[in-house]
């Protein structure tokens, strides 16, 4: 059970398989967080399982995954060691990055996921050159650059999508757009509304909208997107609108937002309305869905049990990874 | 032994690394069909093509962050900046990460990429074209920086820095690109984090690099002519800094003066000072001297700017003020 997402064949069952394995980790770092055993700023993906999963089920292998601070869902729809991510947030030295990341830059190399990143918009350029490396090297591989909706009031914002449209390369934008940048509802503080993917007209890169709280139309739209990148088509671009159920970091009290409106994304939760998807289309039997949910519980408790039992790393190690 | 001016020697450098490995590819604005602001890289879109000399539109940080991307995928970018001044617009991409991302992955991504930027003020650019953020960036670690003064340490560090699996900025000090010098035909490197003593001395020890071994030396002449015998450490490295080999100068010399292009505040002269504090302070007859540009925007009037620069009097002045040489 590795949440794999990576191997091609993820079926209806691996989605919903994911998306549980990252509701329930992300259960267990707010309660650890809780607990004072993860530490730092911890930003939950709760609310927005579908879209990370749905998109990154529709990559090969050798394809880039650049994430930005809101990373452990990515992390986990790529395949990452579900202990060495909990571990890496414990600080610990069996850590994706031996500890010296943290929960905003998760990492594994081996797997194409290239961060967790914690400057907002950072993310986009590296990204662009992760795909500029692929054209240049001429193989079929893209890259997927998922960023929220705060990030483009950064000027990289434009800039990446200017230079990535002309000089067409793999990369599939793929905005999460919550709504909210930490308290600022997208509303306050962009000029033009709620809607990005018009936008990318100007760019003249396709872009779409979906509905981010369906897996299986998230899934589709990137499907449709990373043909045309493979085709040669360039630059294409994503929206898919969802939702945080909790606060933009454990720090968060939501003074922000009514109670209301967290209720009806709520009722929209992947999560939990996926399985009777799953079995109205005869998919799947509650008995599936109760297995898998008994499994990733394991899963989880596990990694919460090898991040508690690793070693801190070594004071020696402070001087190690700064030069190659 | 043949003699090319500095420009040439970069781009022998450049040149040779695109001819020897195909991951080597150039960015910039202006770097093809332009031929380069300060025409380094003139030639190359014809001789290379498109793929390997890549004009980019005025987004110094998107281009340098696609460069950092690339490096992380296995290529080997050189990114030119038209002037130091504008590393600043790409400053959270080259410190957050080219130099963080090997440190905060654990060691699993490198970057290695040769950042490239005329620096330094004295062609009356005004303030924002003159500043020398090289000093800004010797203080971050997980990059390193170079300043060759010469041809040959021009081409020996370029080699190096392309060589190099980290991300090195080389500062190429504007006004000595026309600078003749000697250059081997024969294939040399020089390491990264090594200085060079290039003028033997018992009597003080002067220490400088890039634009500032031009008063360095024309002070060390005149103090040979009183009969004082200097030794002249040009640091090439910004970072790593050679302070070994400054210590064991001192040991000999007994007297210092450190001397920097840049502003005198911070800098890298303020941290060999601290240093040198430190580890040397039993062998020194006096207190380290300090010389910089003066602390104040860099002004657009000819005679301004004179005043502001480093010149061979401030040098003179530190020696005489320190040790009554």
């Amino acid at each position: 059970m590795d949440g794999n997402g990576v191997d091609g064949v993820t079926d209806n069952l691996d989605l919903y398989r994911q998306m549980y394995l990252i509701r329930e980790f992300e259960l267990a770092c707010g309660e650890n967080y809780s607990k004072g055993l993860i530490r730092g700023f911890l930003h939950l993906y709760i609310g927005q399982e579908a879209t990370g999963v749905g998109a990154i089920s529709a990559l090969q292998d050798d394809d880039y995954v650049v994430s930005h601070y809101r990373d452990h869902g990515h992390a986990l729809a790529r395949g990452l060691d579900v202990n060495r991510s909990m571990a890496e947030l414990f600080g610990r030295a069996t850590g994706t990055s031996k500890g010296k990341g943290g929960s905003m830059h998760l990492f594994d190399a081996a797997k194409g996921f290239m961060g967790g990143h914690a400057i907002v918009a950072g993310q986009l350029p590296l990204a662009a050159g992760l795909a500029l490396a692929q054209q240049y090297n001429d193989t079929d591989a893209l890259t997927i650059c998922f960023f929220g909706d705060g990030s483009t009031n950064q000027g990289l914002y434009h800039e990446t999508m200017n230079l990535a449209a002309i000089w067409k390369l793999p990369i599939l934008f793929f905005l999460e757009n919550n709504m909210y940048g930490m308290g600022s509802s997208i509303e306050r503080v962009r000029a033009g509304g709620i809607d990005f993917y018009p936008g990318m007209a100007t760019y003249g890169i396709p872009a779409a909208e979906v509905d981010g709280m369906d897996v299986l139309a998230v899934k589709e739209a990137t499907e449709l997107a990373v043909a045309r990148i493979r085709n040669g088509e360039g630059p294409q671009f994503i929206e898919a609108k969802t939702f945080r159920f909790v606060g933009h970091s454990l720090a968060d009290g939501q003074k922000y937002r009514g109670q209301e409106e967290v209720k009806e994304w709520e009722d929209r939760d992947p999560v939990a309305m996926f399985p009777a998807k799953l079995i109205e289309m005869g998919l799947a039997t509650a008995d599936q869905i109760a297995e898998i949910k008994a499994e990733v519980g394991e899963a989880v408790a596990t990694a919460v049990k090898f991040a508690e039992d690793s070693p801190e790393p070594d004071l020696s190690e402070i001087h190690d990874d700064v030069l190659a | 032994m043949p003699e090319i001016v500095l420009r040439e020697a970069l781009k022998r450098g450049l040149e040779e690394a695109l001819e020897t490995d195909p991951r080597v590819f150039i960015m910039g604005e202006d770097i093809g069909e332009y031929g380069g602001a300060y025409a380094v890289t003139d030639g190359f879109l014809k001789k290379f093509g498109e793929k390997r000399i890549k004009d980019t539109p005025i987004s110094e940080q998107a281009f340098l962050g696609a460069g950092i991307g690339a490096a992380a995928a296995g290529l080997r970018p050189i990114v030119e900046f038209m002037s130091m001044s504008f590393t600043l617009v790409a400053f959270d991409q080259i410190v957050n990460m080219a130099a963080n991302l090997r440190y905060m992955s654990g060691g699993q991504i490198s970057v290695p990429m040769v950042i490239r930027a005329p620096t330094g003020a004295g062609v009356q650019l005004g303030a924002t074209h003159s500043q020398s953020f090289e000093t800004w960036l010797a203080e971050v670690p997980g990059i390193k920086v170079v300043c060759p003064s010469t041809p040959y340490d021009a081409l020996g560090l370029m080699r190096s820095a392309i060589k190099d699996d980290n991300p090195v900025l080389v500062a190429e000090p504007a006004l000595l690109y026309g600078v003749k010098g000697e250059v081997p035909d024969e294939y040399y490197e020089i390491e990264i984090g090594k200085s060079d003593v290039t003028r033997e001395g018992s009597d003080i020890t002067l220490v400088s690099y890039g634009y500032g071994m031009r008063p360095v030396n024309d002070a060390a002449d005149t103090l040979e002519s009183r009969g004082v015998s200097v030794e002249v450490i040009d640091l090439r490295s910004l970072s790593p800094i050679d302070m070994d080999a400054i210590v064991a100068s001192v040991q000999k010399t007994n007297r210092v003066v450190v001397v920097d292009n840049a502003r005198r505040r911070g800098g890298v002269m303020a941290e060999v000072t601290a240093d040198l504090q430190q580890s040397a302070s039993e062998w020194l007859d006096g207190p380290v001297m300090r010389v910089g540009s003066v602390d104040v925007p860099w002004p657009y009037n000819r005679g301004l700017e004179r005043e502001v620069l480093t010149d061979t009097d401030d040098v003179l002045a530190a020696v005489a003020e320190g040790y009554g040489l």
